[in-house]
């Protein structure tokens, strides 16, 4: 089980939410993806992508403005 | 998740090829399927070189209010429109090209960005993707 990390931090929509999406087509069923970046809706939007395509949310984490969410393909 | 976006790229100014592309790549993130149907002014921007061409739908100013947009955008951290359409072919996403258009503006294949094109194609081939799509939006 590999883990995969995207760094978004400083970019704006919809890049977040592209780069995430890259990585879990890349990734391999049971493989952890976590992203961490800076802009505010993506953190709302990529959780929403997370149930859209059925994969498991398994954190989210917020510190002084960055956020941190890993996800389960 | 099942679902399909289609649009039709009629217009070929920065800020609404920029609505487009943002539109089209959400849909491919969120696990839908898109097509980008490129016709008319649209088209243009889909020749070798012209992507980011295109003026400001209004207050261009000859490009002096286009100028500042894209210097405020490259401060928010925005993608180019290069990079949107490059991340749209890779994660799936289909374009297509109207045969009329290229006919009437007298473009040829070779002038377009072929590499990226699924199909040339009318608009048969519009219909037979929007009717299995739930969104699908004229820009």
């Amino acid at each position: 089980m590999a883990e995969i990390k995207v760094d978004c931090t400083g970019e704006t929509c919809p890049i977040p939410l592209v780069e995430t999406r890259k990585a879990l087509r890349k990734a391999k069923e049971g493989d952890v993806v976590e992203v961490i970046g800076t802009h505010p809706a993506s953190k709302k939007e990529i959780p929403m992508a997370v149930k859209s395509l059925g994969l498991e949310l398994i954190d989210l984490q917020e510190e002084g403005g960055v956020w941190k969410i890993r996800i389960r393909k | 998740m099942a679902g399909k976006t289609t649009i039709i790229v009629h217009s070929g100014e920065m800020d609404k090829v920029y609505s487009a592309l943002i539109v089209a790549n959400g849909a491919l993130a969120m696990g839908m399927e898109a097509s980008l149907f490129f016709t008319f002014w649209g088209l243009q921007r889909l020749k070798k070189g012209a992507l980011e061409k295109g003026p400001l739908s209004k207050m261009n100013m000859l490009g002096l209010g286009k100028w500042m947009v894209k210097r405020r955008m490259k401060k928010a951290g925005a993608a180019s429109l290069e990079r949107l359409l490059q991340d749209f072919h890779e994660l799936g996403g289909k374009i297509l090209a109207c045969d009329m258009t290229m006919q009437i503006m007298g473009i040829k294949k070779e002038d377009l960005r072929d590499d990226l094109i699924s199909d040339y194609c009318a608009v048969g081939t519009y219909i037979d993707e929007a009717k299995e799509s739930t969104i699908t939006l004229f820009i």
